[in-house]
């Protein structure tokens, strides 16, 4: 007689009812494969855990985007928000799709150079930029956009020294009705700050004032506050073009479009609930079109957008290490990944799948990751269809900011793969070894010797 | 370990419990576990059924019927006298 | 002879404060035009529609609203699949929100009609957006201002006097007299419901409700004001009767046309001493009471159902005034077997 495929036996109380195969929030639907590749062949070939970048969601959702712009605005340019995924692959999609990069860092700033981005298509933001930084920007023609007077002042001093006329942007910071409101970033609009900068900058005469920058804040849910930033910066460049004559050429609205994550605590799904690049469009490009300006005056629309382009084509593929029932009698999962490389589970209901088939009977469990650390929790409560050790789950949209902000702890980073158009998987970034990470240490040569 | 006498258990894996009043699902498997266990099958019989029928290793089985066993009991489905 | 449909309903929870399902359903029944066979849309198991058999013919589980749009349709197809639907009526504010979101797939694809505001229309009528939607629509609505953070206080008191009304985002509602309770009521009502938090001018006086339904073009088919008589620990009313009260039909007449309100709606509102009237709320869906409206002489659900499937609605021009609802409660004798049923298969 032929096996059948074994499940743990489960058993529910149904009391209130609500517990049923059709109740409540189920993800067991399987996910056996990435764009064509198999789940299995990748763990195996590539280790557990293991981020897996999809090539064809990434350049999917760019086309979606600058569709969503360009037929509703003349001019419009993406540049890449490197900080959200900087992995060298990825920004290449992204410059092969024709994205600019927007940068906040030395680091980061180099990084897009070593890509092969020209200097005059980074955009520099931030509130750290060093005299280093600042020297290769200007130098570069590349757009440096001022957080603070600090910087204003130190760029009019650099400026004798170089003698160049560094290409410029101010940040203004603004109330858009949305809370929190994000003023420890650039100027402020309301007070008259983001004024005041403006005229120092034109009045000096030492850089030109190509720009207007803002970004109000992130996973924003509610597109008319993006109406109103677009308004209040158009304001601006009414005002610049009225008493000093001079048309601005681009007016960057920043990021901060929610991806399809579920935020938690909110009732609806994310993808069901977050505005669509549409939405936002329409927002923006509205206010812009609904503006005095005239057709041929209109600016460049810079969108420096990071989270919602390339979020939902990260997965995280995982191993369950172990089943426990805690006190309380729920059940609870241990994976082979933790808050150390998933941290946007802190405020994601992270979607995950079982990565094969199932029955519809599910438990109601608690997902926690491997770290010796309480705080080790990736979902507080998920309903899952019974998994034992060495199944292999899929988490879903964790394209965005795991795999730049993800912690060295305990144990080594994994592997990046990204599969390809055709679903072919490329290894873009190497699991650390020991032997690497031990190559950036030093022990002083008198503690090198000790007996146990 | 026993299933309680005037558990009601039907095809579809509904347990009704009318001591308590309270109703479960079970999935198959649990089902026939819970069959077993009624009509008196040692803990012994019950893992080689399991195991000639289901593609799983002893370990496994161990493992989750012990689980499984608990939460019968702790639902009060099962009493845990031997 | 009767036209023969089969509508699906949800808000079957018709307990001690009820989902507007069941009444629908009664009213539904008590068609003239139609023959309608009706299918349950449950999410929970214990709703009592469920086992109320003499109005509900079938009942599907359905997926909760969390779980996403993919598995509602999923359910959806396989339910049509069984019992080929001409119209759906939701009737929870929760799930709107879904299916307002499907309602011209269902109809391109599967032909089901529902009759359900836009998203515009839902959005604008939130409790943080009612005081431009009044100015909008040149109703009344009680001044409010949103609050992020108990730090503005001190500003907000100078615009208000108190008492003043501490609201929630989407339930939970508080009368402060100081500021110390504003601040009190503010981390209380964000713990729960999260920012922003409404701040509202009080306004004294009675409450009276309209429930109505707007043909989409700016026609109020029908608007039937109704005061509550007697209301339960939770705010529900127990009892209720309709009013001869032409000014406040005027205003449920202007916020239609004006909004070109599509699909059922409740609409609160506070009379003052004054007779002015306050719009303090506006459900985005039939009330509980809705029966009542059939009980005057206006089936709300049945014209809904004729707008739904593309039917000429003339809009209704009388109704009974005077007429009284008393609500009862009810124990149902059931089977444990159609719990098991409900419970195993989500079918019933």
């Amino acid at each position: 007689m032929e096996k059948i495929r074994y499940e743990r036996p489960v058993i529910k109380k149904l009391n209130t009812g609500v517990m049923n195969k059709y109740g409540t929030r189920t993800e067991y639907t399987p996910v056996t494969n990435i764009d064509g590749a198999r789940v299995k062949d990748l763990i195996s070939e590539f280790g557990s855990p293991l981020f897996v970048m999809s090539e064809q969601t990434i350049r999917k959702t760019y086309k979606d985007a600058v569709r969503a712009f360009t037929t509703r605005y003349p001019k419009v340019q993406f540049a890449w928000s490197y900080k959200t995924h900087y992995n060298n692959a990825i920004c290449s999609v992204f410059h092969q799709e024709g994205s600019w990069s927007e940068v906040v860092s030395g680091f980061e700033y180099n990084k897009a150079l070593l890509n092969g981005v020209p200097g005059n298509k980074i955009i520099f933001n931030g509130p750290d930029k060093t005299d280093d930084d600042l020297i290769l920007a200007i130098n570069n023609e590349s757009m440096i956009h001022i957080d603070h007077l600090d910087e204003l002042y130190r760029i009019i001093e650099l400026t004798d020294e170089l003698k160049k006329r560094p290409k410029v942007a101010i940040r203004v910071n603004m109330d858009t009705g949305v809370y929190p409101m994000w003023d420890r970033f650039g100027f402020n609009y309301e007070s008259g700050q983001a004024w005041d900068a403006i005229n120092k900058i034109i009045l000096t005469n030492k850089m030109d004032l190509i720009g207007l920058h803002t970004h109000i804040g992130t996973f924003m849910l509610t597109p008319s506050a993006y109406a109103v930033a677009a308004t209040k910066l158009l304001d601006l460049a009414f005002h610049i073009k009225s008493k000093f004559g001079k048309n601005i050429t681009y007016i960057d609205m920043g990021g901060g479009f929610a991806s399809r994550n579920t935020l938690k605590g909110s009732y609806l799904m994310g993808a069901d609930s977050v505005p669509t690049f549409d939405d936002y469009a329409e927002a923006i490009c509205s206010a812009l079109l609904n503006s005095e300006y005239s057709k041929e005056d209109l600016p460049l629309l810079i969108l420096e957008s990071g989270r919602s382009l390339v979020d939902e084509a990260g997965f995280l593929l995982g191993t369950v290490l172990a089943n426990k029932r805690l006190s309380d009698g729920r059940k609870a999962t241990i994976m082979d990944f933790g808050v150390n490389i998933l941290f946007t589970s802190f405020w994601y209901e992270h979607k995950i799948s079982p990565a094969q088939e199932f029955s519809h009977y599910t438990e109601d469990s608690v997902i926690y990751g491997p770290l010796c650390m309480n705080i080790d929790v990736i979902r507080e409560n998920i309903t899952l269809p019974p998994m034992k050790k060495g199944d292999n789950v899929v988490v879903h949209t964790v394209g965005a900011y795991n795999m730049t902000q993800w912690m060295q702890f305990i144990a080594m980073r994994p592997n990046i793969v990204m599969i390809d158009m055709d679903g072919k998987p490329h290894l873009i970034r190497k699991k650390e070894t020991l032997e690497y990470m031990n190559s950036l240490e030093i022990t002083p040569e008198y503690l090198k010797d000790f007996k146990l | 370990m026993k299933i309680k006498k005037n558990v009601a258990i039907s095809e579809s894996g509904f347990i009704f419990n009318p001591t308590t009043g309270d109703s479960f699902s079970t999935n198959p498997i649990g089902l026939e576990i819970i069959r077993m266990l009624k009509d008196d099958k040692s803990k012994d019989e019950i893992r080689k059924s399991i195991l000639s029928k289901y593609i799983t290793d002893e370990s496994t089985f161990e493992k989750d019927y012990y689980d499984f066993v608990m939460m019968l009991q702790t639902n009060q489905v099962a009493d845990d006298s031997e | 002879m009767k036209q023969k449909i089969t509508v699906a309903v949800s808000g079957l929870n018709n307990i001690d404060s009820p989902g507007p399902g069941i009444p629908v359903i009664r009213a539904l029944k008590e068609s003239k035009d139609f023959d309608v066979r009706i299918i349950g849309l449950s999410y929970e198991t214990l709703e009592p529609g469920l086992y109320m058999h003499d109005l509900v013919d079938k009942s599907y589980q359905i997926p909760f609203p969390g779980a996403g749009i993919d598995s509602l349709l999923e359910r959806i197809y396989y339910i049509h699949n069984q019992e080929k639907l001409d119209v759906i009526i939701p009737n929870f504010d929760a799930e709107l929100a879904n299916f307002m979101k499907i309602e011209p797939l269902l109809k391109s694809d599967l032909g089901i009609s529902m009759f359900l505001p836009t998203q515009e229309q839902f959005d604008e009528r939130h409790k943080a957006n009612l005081f431009e939607f009044g100015e909008k629509h040149g109703v009344d609505v009680p001044f409010s201002k949103m609050m992020f953070n108990t730090s503005e206080i001190p500003v907000i008191s100078k615009e208000f006097s108190y008492p003043m009304v501490v609201k929630g985002k989407f339930y939970d509602a508080y009368i402060a007299y100081n500021a110390e309770q504003v601040a009190n009521y503010f981390n209380k009502i964000s713990a729960k419901w999260g920012l922003p938090i409404i701040i509202q001018e009080y306004v004294f006086g009675s409450e009276v409700n309209v429930t109505a339904l707007g043909d989409g073009k700016g026609n109020a088919i029908s608007a039937v004001p109704m005061r509550k008589l007697f209301i339960t620990d939770k705010g529900k009313a127990w009892a209720g009767i309709s009013l001869d009260d032409e000014e406040l039909v005027n205003i449920a007449n202007r916020v239609i046309s004006s909004s070109k309100w599509r699909g059922g709606m409740e609409l609160e509102f506070i009379k003052t001493a004054e007779n002015k009237y306050y719009l303090l709320e506006i459900n985005p869906r039939f009330p509980a009471w809705v029966y009542l409206a059939a009980g005057c002489g206006q089936n709300q659900p049945e014209a809904l159902v004729k707008l739904a499937l593309g039917q000429n609605v003339p809009p209704y021009k009388a109704y009974d005034i005077g007429k009284m609802f008393i609500r009862y409660s009810f124990d149902m004798i059931v089977d444990l077997k159609e719990f098991e049923q409900i419970s195993t298969i989500g079918e019933l």
